[in-house]
């Protein structure tokens, strides 16, 4: 074998992304000091087809892919944890933000497939391009979701033709106490993730990478019961104490999907098609007014009983609901103020909810608790949360104990096939 | 750390400058310099750094040489008990100090004997810039000053004549730029440094002025490595300036007191921006 021949070989290796557990699995048997002083190749094929034979089954299970036609991180199973996270945009020029995106990507792939970012992971004169806290982890099938705000298609960019209809900022809804900490972006990036460190690993890397092109606007982690808690994995309980999802539309139903949360060509923004829009609130639960309240008051006030998840008047969780059976005193079992009467309203809109619960420590004022629901939905159109919204904040028994203090609105791309990049159709 | 010491100069001039009772303890600090070889310089045989270590030591000694000038003006005025020209010449004095820190940081009990906030050292042990600081802003008398003038002012002697022993290699530039950046977004943009006299501009600028100093010094080996790179830094570091300039007043800067909330966090960011590309400088010197 020539000397180029080595080199060349030695490239194409080094540029196939080394699985976290790989790089301590090679450090452990020295094989790492041969790859990196560019020693024996043979062993590193051999390190690498083993770990191809081994791995492949494990990592199936805590691998969801990145690219595809739609983004991951939308129908995707919820995983246990999120990290949320809104950027504001710093740079004046759009090639930047191209080149951010494409950055992006590239980072988004390697730590969804469990491999380090960048190529600099072993240089003593360099900080490590790899923050390294999830070395040895496997990707917990983590997701990483990428969109615009409304912000985003202002002058700037001159991105203002590309704006699609209805994508402007929410209307003010009545009640909200919206806390401009917590509210807007010009960038999304949604990490999910059965494991908080891997998600946190996620969104600082991407942050990183971000440095000179955007910064934080404001982030928020979030959870719900853990598979290992759950094995039988029923529908996730709010801090309230209820279930909460039980009425999302089947994920699995692709016409569905399309119906209610993929952006079609035909929507007039052609290159959102196969994204969705998400809309986020930061729903603050006044848990210690909601500890004080009667289970029936509680029940009366989501319109399911909070044991089984049944609707009031019905056995079962899922059993259809009948907004208009009654008592036989005639009162509605499901009170038409009750959050499900007003969430369904006639079942001719629906969205598909993702939300995580969060815990903020302690509000500074009251030295109560800060927690409550990050509430993520995703719809084809952003009308779709207004209409819903309009009728809940107008009206619902649940504002007793809750309070918006958090909103933003974004535009999530198309999926990425290989080659491309997150937004390569806006940009 | 990076620095080899030449034993016999550093007794040398120890010597010169403490005749009396200072010397015993001068050479105890001097003996104690980490005698290290820097993995860098061995690694990066391809790359002749002579001409930018050369370049880089006048300009420490240049700094060095204005420092102890203009702390001297300063400690003699602390001494007159004229407070008002004190707290005038503090910032300025200061910065020559704060844009060749790192240097004086690996020069054993200097940085902490010139540059200690109160608490982070025992108390007393307290000496240095910031001791005086307290007494002009706080307590708003010299009265007490005249030992902590004359000690400010030796040190800085002792650090000047120290700087001669410090063998700078490339490996100590590059982490130095990055060290005076580090020295910003830990203490200087949160106020910390200058508690009584927020004075923190001045100090936040001459950090990223020593740290430009160097990129300046590195930047045509930088650019044949990495042009791409070199271009990032420059380009932030020209952002960064210009997020500074709004807050120049007169020769220096307004008091850290007058930054709104979302400045600090627009000039902390831009430090950031800054800080990551050029925490990549070491490209230069090989793997």
């Amino acid at each position: 074998m020539s000397d180029t021949t080595n080199k060349s070989n030695q490239d194409s290796i080094l540029k196939k992304p080394l699985s976290r557990r790989d790089v301590l699995r090679l450090a452990g048997t020295g094989g790492l000091g041969l790859l990196l002083g560019g020693g024996s190749i043979g062993g590193i094929l051999a390190a690498q087809n083993k770990k191809k034979a081994v791995a492949s089954p494990i990592d199936a299970a805590h691998t969801v892919p990145f690219y595809g036609q739609h983004q991951a991180g939308v129908v995707t199973p919820s995983q246990n944890f999120i990290y949320f996270a809104s950027f504001d945009v710093t740079t004046k020029e759009r090639n930047s933000l191209k080149k951010l995106f494409q950055a992006w990507t590239e980072a988004s792939v390697a730590m969804t497939e469990g491999a380090m970012v960048g190529t600099d992971n072993h240089n003593l004169n360099l900080p490590p391009s790899d923050t390294g806290e999830a070395a040895g982890l496997t990707p917990a099938r983590c997701t990483i979701t990428f969109g615009a705000g409304p912000s985003l298609f202002d002058s700037r960019f001159g991105l203002q033709s590309k704006r699609p209809p209805n994508f402007k900022d929410l209307p003010a809804f009545s009640s909200e106490q919206l806390e401009p900490e917590w509210c807007g972006g010009d960038l999304v990036v949604q990490v999910c993730a059965d494991d908080l460190q891997v998600a946190f690993h996620a969104i600082r890397n991407l942050v990183r990478i971000a440095r000179g092109t955007a910064v934080l606007r404001w982030t928020q982690e979030g959870f719900q019961r853990t598979g290992q808690a759950d094995p039988a994995a029923g529908t996730p309980r709010n801090l309230l104490g209820f279930k909460d999802g039980t009425g999302n539309p089947d994920v699995k139903d692709s016409k569905l999907m399309n119906n209610v949360v993929w952006a079609q060509s035909s929507d007039g923004a052609s290159w959102m098609s196969g994204g969705t829009y998400m809309a986020v609130r930061r729903v603050r639960m006044r848990i210690e007014i909601w500890d004080r309240s009667s289970l029936r008051d509680q029940e009366a006030t989501f319109g399911r009983y909070r044991d089984s998840g049944a609707p009031l008047g019905s056995k079962q969780e899922f059993d259809p609901v009948d907004l208009k059976s009654a008592g036989e005193d005639g009162k509605l079992h499901i009170p038409a103020n009750s959050h499900m009467a007003l969430t369904k309203g006639d079942g001719s809109v629906q969205l598909l909810r993702r939300s995580y619960s969060y815990s903020g420590g302690i509000n500074l004022k009251t030295g109560q608790l800060d927690a409550g629901l990050l509430f993520i939905s995703f719809q084809r159109d952003i009308k779709q949360f207004v209409t819903i919204q309009e009728r809940l904040a107008k009206s619902d028994k649940l504002n007793e104990y809750t309070v918006h203090v958090g909103s933003a609105i974004f535009a999530c791309f198309p999926g990425v096939s290989k080659g491309g990049y997150i937004g390569d159709t806006l940009l | 750390m990076k620095f080899r010491v030449v034993l016999p100069a550093g007794l040398l001039i120890s010597s010169l400058l403490f005749a009396g009772c200072g010397q015993k303890e001068t050479t105890d600090t001097v003996a104690k310099q980490p005698v290290t070889d820097s993995n860098a310089t061995t690694t990066a045989a391809a790359t002749d750094f002579s001409t930018a270590t050369e370049q880089y030591r006048t300009y420490v000694v240049e700094q060095c040489d204005l420092f102890v000038k203009e702390s001297e003006k300063f400690t003699e005025a602390v001494k007159a008990g004229k407070i008002e020209e004190a707290k005038a010449l503090y910032a300025p004095s200061r910065a020559y100090y704060e844009r060749i820190e790192p240097i004086a940081e690996a020069l054993g009990d200097l940085d902490p004997n010139i540059d200690a906030r109160e608490g982070d050292v025992e108390a007393a042990e307290w000496r240095g810039f910031h001791r005086i600081e307290k007494a002009l802003w706080q307590d708003k008398t010299t009265a007490g000053m005249n030992e902590f003038a004359d000690r400010l002012l030796k040190d800085a002697q002792l650090l000047r004549a120290k700087v001669e022993t410090v063998e700078i290699d490339a490996g100590l530039m590059v982490t130095g730029a990055v060290e005076l950046l580090n020295e910003v977004s830990s203490s200087k943009v949160t106020g910390e440094e200058e508690r009584y006299s927020h004075t923190d501009l001045y100090d936040f600028a001459a950090n990223v002025e020593g740290a430009n100093k160097i990129y300046e010094i590195l930047k045509p080996a930088l650019a044949e490595k990495d042009p791409a790179l070199e271009k990032q830094i420059g380009e932030k570091f020209t952002a960064l300036t210009q997020e500074l300039a709004p807050f120049k007043k007169g020769d220096g800067y307004v008091s850290y007191k007058e930054l709104k909330d979302d400045e600090i966090r627009t000039l902390s960011q831009n430090l950031d921006a800054l800080a990551e590309p050029l925490s990549n400088m070491g490209k230069i010197l090989g793997v």
